[in-house]
């Protein structure tokens, strides 16, 4: 039999990138040359004058331009959200409110390839990412709390459960549609109105919610959305009639708003920043898990919050992950977001793509070991190879801070002592993930991570019913299930 | 062979996770094949076509038939590739050998005593050389399934070094692929053990299925069975080729097949030596899709022959 020394042996994949173009329909969607802000139920042109450009990360073409509310606008804004909810929303039964929330749900599914397209065009995720996550899922947060809404009563058991008032929200570019209905649904099913910021780099998909929101006839000013950068958003956090802060993006944002609220009687949940340690023993199923890592740190160009971004492998299966990896990031398709066959689009933004470099330079230079796939990249647009680094140290900066980008620390362990405390041994806390056949192994696990979300045997997974969350500079408070209801009432 | 030092514990267990692999093996079907892709694969999937009858009710006539559409798949079409190999049963494989005469097409036999293989080993190593005696370049086994979930590794890893033996030399004879009938082994983990101990005793092909036994070849299941062979190429510098069987009939099923193959093994697998797809009417559904990308519209099934 002819064998082969097995260092020299390698699969070739070339062929498995090389798919003919197949992308979806960029006429299916209308996108306005120019969005206004929408305020009381109407698009209106911003007191500031100004507005910004929004591009395509793929192509870096303008897709539309969006007003920049500043402090007149926010203000505004916030006294519609403040009398919608005295006059109207306070007042109306719980279930009248549910069946507005439930029409969104509705119109969010019909108009779901829409939204796919758009949020893709915007934002630079796949196609497939924005069509099968997060469009559906953000369907389903609006009908998850939309049940919730008449049944106060039954998640808070004979408490008196009430609305906090106006909920100012402010939200991030990896996510924007499903982070609009993470935080927009459980306020409304709260008996709360709601001023909403979408991230300058994606306003569109929380525009096009806008345009639903029209539609389904909600009384004017209970969700107000409003488009702008970092100096709206400081308008809104300090805006003195706004009662409630929820916020997700940078753990240096978050504490910025922690200052600022400070002292004042606004209740924040801030959702932040992670590092997630995803965990293979020798005893896991080993391809199973390559697979759960490949999602956890390349889903959404790494633009993931509770991203894998470390990866701890025992060390007597280490060799065999990381070929296993290689081989696996050699088949990633990189390029046109809005091909149906792309598995990593583009980087969100410029600014973006030179951190994520940044680091890939200082991974070099701090000694780890880098590996990329030798996929080629579009010349035009802003878009990053999937990258692995072996020979990892705990101290390395790439296994402390947090990438935001498709770039995976891989460090080996050898007891469950050492990988617990590894794993914990960051500022951060928001998930983690746990790879083992046996089951003692994953309960002693999930209760010794210091995470708020710890997969077993799987990552990302996301479902209404499920809260999230951060631990230490992940943030506090949770989003999704019952929890979700908390951050959004007073317990009198 | 295998040296004996480089052969595994066969009764240590093995980790294969239901919800993962059915995740990702579904994710194959997401790629969307287009224009020259699709033709591409159309015509690849064609050329791996083991054509199969498997009857009781077989006759020549019926298998000549066969070995006449293997050759003119659908005349109004030329340059069509054939299939790889028609697959019968022993008692056929005279005739096959005849009626195929020196078109390159390769004769595969089911033996040892097909589908059940509930015969004892000298009754199988007799049929497997009757097969091979009649001018069978193929010999499709199949395992003692009751043996292998006891529990006896071994009497099965035995069985198929035997099979193999039979099958001649280990150039020139004819080349072994062994049936694990996945559908009868139910686990994942099964089929992974069963994969390992085929190819550790001389497989030279591991197939899914009799294609008698529901479920026959799933994606999940060869999808398990490809990274079987993809682990065993890094240990041992070995290639093993794959034959999923059974229940596979629509074009659009083979190009998802072929994407999974494409993105686990890469492209040295992509040919008939090293994949084959067992199916009987597979082929006339990829011809219809093949002339609907010529044409541009479909043409009804009685279009194209039933052998």
């Amino acid at each position: 039999m002819a064998t082969k020394k097995n260092n020299t042996l390698k699969l070739k994949f070339d062929s498995a990138r090389k798919l003919a173009p197949a992308p979806e329909s960029k006429s299916a969607a209308k996108i306005d040359p120019q969005y206004d802000l929408f305020i009381n139920g109407k698009f209106e042109k911003p007191l500031s004058k100004k507005y910004f450009a929004t591009i395509n990360p793929a192509t870096e073409e303008k897709l539309s331009v969006v007003a920049e509310a500043n402090s007149s606008d926010v203000n505004k804004a916030v006294g519609a959200a403040r009398n919608a909810y005295e006059k109207v929303w306070k007042k109306m039964p719980a279930r009248e409110r549910a069946k507005y929330i439930y029409r969104i749900a509705r119109m969010v599914q019909e108009r779901a390839r829409e939204f796919a397209i758009i949020e893709t065009l915007d934002g630079g995720k796949p196609i497939r990412e924005s069509r099968d996550f997060d469009v559906p899922t953000a369907a389903n947060h609006f009908f998850y709390y939309a049940g919730w809404a008449d049944k106060l009563e039954y998640a808070f058991p004979n408490r008196n459960a009430v609305p906090m008032g106006v909920a100012g929200q402010i939200i991030p570019w990896n996510f924007p549609l499903l982070m609009a209905a993470w935080k927009i649904a459980p306020a409304l099913a709260t008996g709360n109105t709601v001023v909403l910021k979408p991230a300058e780099t994606t306003p569109l998909t929380a525009l096009k919610l806008a345009e639903i929101i029209q539609e389904a006839d909600l009384p004017p000013g209970v969700v107000n959305i409003i488009t702008g950068a970092g100096a709206t958003g400081a308008a809104i956090v300090n805006h003195p009639d706004i009662n409630k802060i929820a916020f997700t993006g940078s753990t240096e944002v978050g504490k910025i708003i922690q200052r600022a609220i400070a002292g004042t009687p606004k209740k924040a949940t801030l959702e932040l920043g992670g590092k997630a340690a995803n965990i293979i023993f020798d005893d896991a199923p080993l391809d199973q898990a390559v697979e759960g890592v490949i999602n956890g740190i390349f889903f959404n160009q790494g633009h993931v919050c509770c991203a894998g971004s470390r990866l701890y492998v025992q060390e007597s299966v280490y060799k065999e992950v990381v070929r296993k990896l290689k081989d696996r990031i050699e088949t990633l398709i990189v390029g046109d977001p809005i091909d149906k066959n792309t598995d990593i689009g583009a980087i969100n933004s410029k600014a973006q793509l030179e951190t994520i470099n940044k680091y890939i330079r200082i991974g070099q230079q701090e000694g780890a070991e880098m590996h990329q796939s030798s996929c080629s990249v579009p010349g035009k647009g802003f878009f990053c190879r999937p990258t692995l680094f072996t020979n990892v140290a705990q101290s390395n900066r790439i296994a402390q801070e947090e990438i935001f980008g498709p770039v995976l620390a891989i460090q080996s362990f050898r007891t469950d002592d050492e990988v617990i405390e590894k794993a914990n041994n960051s500022a951060y806390g928001l998930s983690a993930g746990v790879w083992t056949d046996k089951g003692s192994k994953i309960f002693n696990m999930t209760t010794k991570m210091r995470a708020g979300v710890v997969w077993a045997n799987t990552f990302n997974k996301f479902d209404p019913t499920s809260p999230f969350g951060g631990y230490k500079e992940s943030g506090y408070g949770r989003e999704g299930g019952v929890h979700g209801l908390n951050a959004y009432v007073n317990i009198v | 062979m295998i040296a004996t030092r480089m052969i595994p514990d066969f009764s240590a267990p093995v980790h294969i996770d239901q919800v993962g692999v059915e995740e990702r093996a579904s994710r194959f079907t997401k790629r969307s094949i287009k224009n020259e892709s699709k033709l591409n694969g159309l015509m690849l999937a064609l050329n791996m076509i083991d054509l199969t009858t498997l009857e009781g009710k077989d006759t020549d006539g019926k298998v000549k038939q066969l070995c006449y559409k293997a050759q003119h798949l659908h005349d109004a079409y030329p340059g069509l590739p054939t299939v790889a190999a028609i697959c019968v049963y022993p008692s056929m494989v005279k005739t096959a050998k005849a009626a195929l005469g020196n078109s390159g097409i390769k004769v595969a036999s089911v033996a040892t005593a097909f589908p059940s293989g509930q015969a004892p080993r000298d009754v199988k190593i007799r049929d497997t050389k009757y097969a091979v005696q009649n001018g069978a370049d193929e010999i499709d086994m199949v395992i003692s399934r009751g043996k292998f979930l006891q529990g006896e590794y071994n009497f099965v890893f035995d069985e198929i070094a035997a099979i193999k033996e039979a099958c001649g030399p280990a150039n020139g004879g004819a080349r072994l692929k062994v049936i694990l009938e996945t559908g009868e082994l139910v686990t994942y983990d099964k089929v992974r053990k069963a994969s390992d101990i085929a190819m550790y005793a001389g497989a030279d092909f591991i197939k899914t299925s009799t294609g008698k036994i529901s479920p026959a070849a799933t994606m999940p299941v060869t999808l398990v069975m490809l990274e079987a062979i993809r682990d065993f190429y890094y240990k041992t510098g070995k290639k093993i080729a794959m034959k999923p069987a059974g229940g596979i009939s629509k074009a659009k099923a083979a190009l998802h097949y072929l994407v999974m193959l494409n993105e686990v093994l890469g492209e040295e697998w992509m040919n008939n030596e090293w994949f084959r797809f067992g199916a009987s009417s597979l082929a006339n559904d990829i011809l219809m899709q093949l002339m609907k990308q010529r044409t541009g519209v479909y043409q009804a099934a009685n279009y194209f022959s039933i052998d």
